[in-house]
């Protein structure tokens, strides 16, 4: 007996023994450690959350940035140079810039600090340069209007090499119609200002204003001939004399439209498709008392035409059409670019943006589709002689009469965006009237990017709307009749089924919806209808008809298992109403009912429509919702059912008035998480609809929504653009959605449940 | 009568029947659902017979040979209003689509036709169907057989004289395929290995010229092996395009099809039951073992099941330890309070939140901000192309790990509270601390409850796509994620997944028609598998509540 008591207080140290000490020190040391490493483990869940929604909004921020302006250098460029700059411009990445001078000299500089890099004389001969004008923004070309009434074309080449493996730009000037002058004014009189539209095609417009006020033009085409040199065709045109003298002009991308601006601030607006007939489409007064026009520019993309006022008002026009189709004149929207005479006005050469200036030096940036002034700032300066934007509008150069050229860096990422951009109707270029209107991009790079988020927001509930219409009935009612009516045995395998189709992957539901469903209801229209009628009526006929039936009949099914004994029925009377759908389909709608509802309904209609959303998305919200009901109504607790019916109330009685009432908030849970599913399915919405972003509420037509739009436009969209950080803001947009829904739907469920503890 | 529908109103039976109505009408969704994916993505693998029809259309007599793919019922009006003259008594007609093959020949491979249309209708035995690489099946009627251009067999013997070719050519093929795939992709595998070391150590500095030497050596030995591989490819390649048939389509037209298209040559009209079903189980097969041909539309699905499984595992790595630790922070240590209502809430709009948003984030933080930032650090060779700055497994995989959080929380947390307090505070009592209780009884006894989170959560990833479009999956991967080549497991890699290859053969392929039946069928494959996945996790569930309910009494 000692012995082995020895041999235990051996093997087992006793509690002061050091070892004994080590080893509790050692095991209390692994429990604080789980505690804490545990407690981070459990924190990082919100720390996803939130970790998900701060990177979304991060990504999504520069959005609303305004723009940044800094004065980068100052040099003198007057040195070497005599005359006054009539054009400043830069080369793509803004190191090469040139200046044009009414000598008739190019002269090319470093833009950094201005030291020449070569210059070029320009074969004018006699006569002298009195205007200037640029057509294609991206082109390089520029016209020259000389006083002998002809225009000579000039065009800016930036050749980049690596000889050496240094980059180097070499810069040189072509004359695409030769170095030998136009001709646009027959009677040879001096142009005082000159328009300019070029087209890739090779078709030329040029217009301009002679000294003594009239307006003359030159449509040129230039067309490669059957030797490989160019075949230049030219009409010239005078338009008719006006009552008071054109103070600018103007031509639109497409050659079709000039504009002439007066002394009494009308525009007029003629149509020179065909040169020789030139057409006055519309004039506008378009000044308020004390108001004249200073200048006209066109934005990128030769659609807007930019209308400069003596009070610093900046508007913009474009040709649009009234309900007859006939064109007019619109003022679309007004920019307060300053409270001096607009001086200038600078399109962006990639975006729908441009820069202004005022005669008191306030420089401003805007972004036309947005209708936003990005950027304002006063110079300090005033006389300024020219200014530029780079071509990728992160430079502003601005040369002052005294020659000292300042270049500022512009940092303007996302004009594009502004709340009335993304939410509101804006009025887009060559549209009839504001539209919602989402077109994320195009083939050709002058389009104007659509961004409201509108018709998308409208599709997602649209789709949630069809598919909540379909789900919550059938859902709700399902829950009641499994959670309180059901034997518990029934109960045991519909549960599992419900959960399996909760589990069905969305992308096979999709699936059938798109290429088994949504043809299968075009070619059974009337069957849907018939359906739902038939099935409440046919399953209420046959309740009553098993009513009547004789007991031992009736006692051969149990109670609560109704549903299954109406699984046949309910089956049947799905098949019959798809089964006399043709023949009722023959019978009353003259057997083509998708005609009828087009033809003689008047109302569009889509394969892929929002009666097959409503039953896609519908069935895959319906577990979730059936799930959370049920567990709200099966927690109801038994003494309350129990009293309501130990006093005399039916069941069904019991169910209204006690059980759905204590159950509500539950139900109402269960509908909000529902709702915040069917707003964020994808695959579903993806594939069985055709995915237009309309804003109707047609049942015959489908949807875009905000999640379908993110995977289909996502992977081609460019990282850092404002394309990309809009669809990022649509992911906040239904990340706040659904997590307004979701917490909600959380904290009325932790009440409930405190409140059935209680009783 | 009337007295007594009043009472039958009032009592509430008709409401409760309706109630009813609605869990039948689910069930039979569900069960409906099944059954047409199972009927439609089964029939695809049986071999249909092939019908040689008259058919009069425009005026005349036409032949065609195809089987019938789809048959509906339409009204004679819908068929006129699509310009289809009919001379009918009947107002309602069948109307077949037919799948005629030889996309090579007429250009399109399925037809509508209608049924008061068809004169006659034979069942030939001697049509033969092959299935090709390219233009989908052929159908038609075997006319001779050439080797190296001679006519060996012709007419009735063609067939038998068929067989021993074919079965050479098959053996050829594979030949080839193993060396193109997996000995060639190794070779270039390491070569481009070799290139990044090179480019590595002239970043590093340290690009002397005795590993010049050393690199140049094994880059040579590689490119010896390459020039060997080429050899015989193109050995192999004069073999298999030695020989050749001749068949007469459904116009009179004789074709010549090289052997080498060929992928598998039967005649299903004078196949016996037994014959059928062994095509059938071969078939099968053939579809869950092998590469998909044809832009996805004919072939297997193999690659996408071995990606769905890989990207799963790695998923499950991440999301079980984190999720584990969640509940027993939840269940064990939280005090109830504002912090653990907060992390409910926090869980539930992780499940709550729309996938998709998940695919945007896992896009812009993983793969731009994480991915985009480890090349920068440890993959600097391999710029400006990215390694980890794209697309891949890993960030698909940690997506879904996010994803898939509160299932196994949920899951989890649920085992954990069914555990009855006696056995925690009788492990307390005996002097255990709290993390020894926590692993030596606590753990153990909730995994089965872990386990149903991780099933489940592991049928929710393989079903779920839309984030996977942004984060890593591709409709055709040039490797697997998982292979030979050093160091095996590839997370870097694009891969492709069941669910995206549904979606993507459904409604990205040029020819829809053709495609979907194998979209049932690997829909099919996908919703089984979730299906088994989840009756696991149930029954899992359903035997553990029992065992619980034991031990508390």
């Amino acid at each position: 007996m000692e012995t082995s008591s020895a041999a235990l207080s051996k093997l087992i140290p006793g509690p002061d023994e050091p070892i004994a000490k080590r080893r509790r020190a050692w095991r209390t040391f692994k429990d604080v450690l789980a505690h804490y490493s545990i407690g981070i483990g459990g924190i990082s869940v919100i720390f996803s959350v939130v970790l998900i929604f701060f990177y979304l909004a991060y990504v999504v921020l520069p959005l609303f940035k305004s723009a940044h302006i800094e004065p980068l250098v100052e040099y003198n460029l007057s040195e070497g140079i005599t005359g006054r700059t009539l054009f400043l411009g830069v080369e793509e990445l803004a190191e090469v810039g040139f200046q044009v001078t009414d000598q008739g000299v190019i002269r090319y500089f470093q833009a950094e600090n201005g030291s020449e890099i070569d210059r070029v004389d320009l074969p004018l001969g006699e006569s002298q340069i009195t205007s200037l004008a640029v057509g294609r923004l991206d082109s390089g070309v520029m016209a020259l209007g000389l006083s002998d009434g002809r225009g000579l074309l000039v065009q800016q080449v930036f050749k980049v090499s690596f000889p050496n493996d240094v980059r180097t730009i070499t810069p040189s000037a072509l004359y695409p119609l030769g170095e030998e002058p136009m001709v646009i004014d027959e009677e040879g009189r001096p142009l005082v200002k000159l328009a300019l539209s070029n087209n890739e095609d090779g078709s030329i417009l040029l217009a301009a204003i002679t000294e003594d006020g009239a307006v003359v033009y030159n449509s040129i085409m230039v067309e490669e001939s059957m030797l490989g040199d160019n075949e230049i065709t030219s009409t010239t045109g005078i338009l008719p004399v006006m009552a008071t003298r054109p103070v600018d002009v103007s031509v639109s991308g497409d050659q079709r439209w000039l504009f002439v601006a007066d002394e009494a601030g009308a525009i007029a607006m003629f149509d020179v498709s065909e040169p020789d007939e030139p057409m006055l489409v519309d004039q506008q007064n378009a000044t308020a008392v004390g108001q004249s026009i200073t200048r006209l520019r066109m934005l990128m993309g030769g659609i807007s035409l930019l209308v400069g006022y003596s009070d610093g008002i900046v508007a913009q026009w474009f040709p649009a059409r009234d309900e007859n189709g006939h064109y007019y004149l619109a003022r679309v929207r007004d920019f307060d670019a300053g409270d001096a005479a607009i001086q200038f006005i600078e399109p962006e050469q990639q975006r729908k943006g441009f820069v202004t200036l005022d005669a008191a030096g306030h420089l401003a940036v805007h972004s036309s589709t947005a209708h936003r002034t990005v950027l304002e700032r006063d110079l300090g300066r005033q006389e300024i002689m020219e200014i530029s934007v780079s071509p990728r509008a992160n430079r502003i150069l601005i040369l002052p009469e005294d020659g000292y050229l300042q270049v500022l860096d512009v940092e303007n990422e996302h004009p594009d965006t502004s709340f009335s951009a993304l939410w509101q109707k804006v009025w887009y270029e060559s549209w009839e009237k504001p539209e919602y209107v989402w077109q994320s991009s195009a083939a050709n790079q002058d389009f104007e990017p659509k961004y409201s988020l509108m018709p998308l927001a409208f599709g997602t509930l649209k789709a949630a709307f069809y598919a909540m219409l379909f789900a919550v009935p059938l859902a709700i009612m399902g829950a009641i009749y499994t959670a309180y009516f059901m034997a518990p045995k029934m109960r045991s395998y519909v549960k599992p089924t419900i959960e399996i189709m909760e589990a069905l992957p969305t992308v096979i539901l999709g699936f059938l919806a798109g290429l088994w469903l949504a043809p299968f209801f075009e070619s059974h229209l009337p069957g849907i209808a018939i359906m739902l009628v038939l099935l409440p009526v046919g399953v209420l006929v046959f309740a009553y008809a098993w009513h009547r039936m004789p007991q031992k009949i009736r006692w051969l099914v149990p109670d609560g298992w109704a549903a299954l004994l109406l699984v046949p029925v309910v089956g049947f009377l799905a098949w019959l109403s798809f089964a006399i759908s043709l023949p009722v389909e023959e019978l009353f709608f003259g057997g083509n009912m998708r005609s009828w509802i087009t033809n003689d309904l008047g109302i569009d209609f889509d394969q892929r429509n929002s009666i097959v959303i409503g039953f896609a998305l519908g069935f895959a919200v319906i577990p979730t919702i059936f799930s959370i009901t049920e567990d709200a109504i099966f927690g109801v607790p038994k003494h309350l059912t129990n009293g309501s019916l130990a006093l005399g109330a039916t069941p069904w009685q019991t169910l209204t008035r006690v059980v759905l009432l204590s159950a509500s908030p539950g139900i109402f849970s269960a509908i909000m998480i529902g709702l915040g599913r069917g707003v964020g399915e994808t695959m579903i919405v993806l594939m069985a609809t055709g995915n237009t972003p309309i804003m109707d509420m047609n049942i015959f037509e489908g949807m875009r929504t905000l999640a379908a739009n993110i995977a289909v436009e996502m992977p081609e969209s460019e990282v850092g653009s404002t394309h990309y950080r809009i669809l990022f803001l649509a992911a906040v947009v239904l990340f706040t959605f659904t997590f307004i829904l979701n917490t909600a739907a959380e904290l009325i469920r932790q009440r409930l449940r405190k409140k059935y503890a209680s009783l | 009568m009337m007295n007594d529908i009043k009472d039958w109103y009032r009592s509430g039976l008709p409401f409760v029947w309706l109630n009813a109505a609605a869990v039948s009408a689910s069930i039979i969704m569900v069960l409906g659902l099944l059954i047409l994916i199972a009927v439609r993505g089964l029939s695809h693998f049986w071999p249909h017979t092939v019908y040689e029809m008259t058919y009069h259309w425009g005026g005349q007599d036409e032949v065609i040979i195809g089987e019938i793919h789809d048959q509906e019922l339409v009204t004679v009006q819908q068929l006129r209003d699509a310009g289809i003259q009919l001379d009918t008594e009947d107002e309602i007609v069948t109307r077949y689509l037919i799948k005629m093959g030889n996309r090579d020949v007429y250009g399109v491979d399925f037809r509508n036709v209608v049924k008061p249309l068809i004169m006659a209708r034979e069942v030939p035995g001697d049509i033969v169907v092959l299935e090709r690489h390219e233009y989908g099946n052929f159908y038609g009627f075997l006319k001779n057989v050439k080797q190296s251009g001679q006519v060996i067999a012709s007419g009735e013997a063609s067939w038998e004289a068929l067989q021993p070719l074919l079965e050479r050519v098959y053996r050829l093929y594979d030949e080839i395929k193993e060396i193109e795939k997996s000995e060639i992709g190794s070779v270039n595998y390491r070569i481009e290995r070799l290139r990044l070391k090179e480019r590595g150590l002239e970043l590093d500095g340290k690009k002397t010229p005795e590993a010049v030497v050393e690199l140049d050596a094994a880059r040579a030995a590689l490119q010896g092996e390459y020039r060997v591989l080429e050899q015989r490819l193109v050995e192999l390649y004069t073999e298999i395009k030695r020989d050749s048939l001749t068949a007469e389509v459904q116009n009179g037209q004789v074709v010549e099809i090289p052997l080498d298209k060929i992928v598998k040559a039967y005649r299903p009209n004078t196949m016996g039951l037994f014959a059928k079903i062994g095509f059938y189980i071969g078939k099968l097969w053939e579809f869950v073992s092998d590469e998909p041909r044809e832009a996805n539309t004919e072939g297997g699905i193999f690659p996408a099941i071995y990606g769905t499984v890989i990207m799963v595992l790695v998923m499950s790595v991440m999301v079980t330890p984190l999720g584990i630790i969640a509940a027993v922070y939840l269940r064990e240590y939280a005090k109830e309070g504002p912090l653990v209502r907060m992390i409910h809430i926090a869980v539930n709009n992780l499940a709550g939140v729309p996938s998709i948003v998940y695919g945007v984030f896992g896009l812009g933080f993983f793969v731009y901000f994480l991915g985009g930032n480890l090349d920068q650090l440890f993959y600097p060779e391999a710029l400006p192309s990215p390694t980890f700055g794209t697309p891949g497994l890993m960030w698909a995989s940690l997506t879904l790990a996010l994803l898939t959080l509160p299932v196994v929380i949920v899951s989890t947390e649920e085992g954990l509270a069914r555990i009855p307090s006696s056995i925690r505070e009788g492990s307390l009592a005996l002097g255990a601390t709290k993390a020894e209780t926590l692993w030596r009884t606590i753990l153990p006894m909730a995994s089965p409850a872990m386990m149903t989170g991780l099933i489940l959560a592991v049928a929710r990833a393989a079903g779920e796509v839309a984030p996977l479009m942004l984060v890593g999956v591709v409709k055709l991967a040039p490797s697997l994620p998982l292979d030979g080549n050093f160091p095996f497991l590839h997370l870097d890699r694009k891969f492709m997944h069941l669910g995206f290859h549904i979606y993507d053969v459904g409604f990205q392929s040029p020819n829809v028609e053709a495609a979907r039946p194998l979209v049932y069928a690997t829909a099919l494959l996908l919703v089984l598998v979730i299906i088994l996945l989840n009756i696991t996790s149930i029954t899992i569930r359903n035997h553990l509540r029992e065992k619980y309910r034991a031990l508390e009494q």
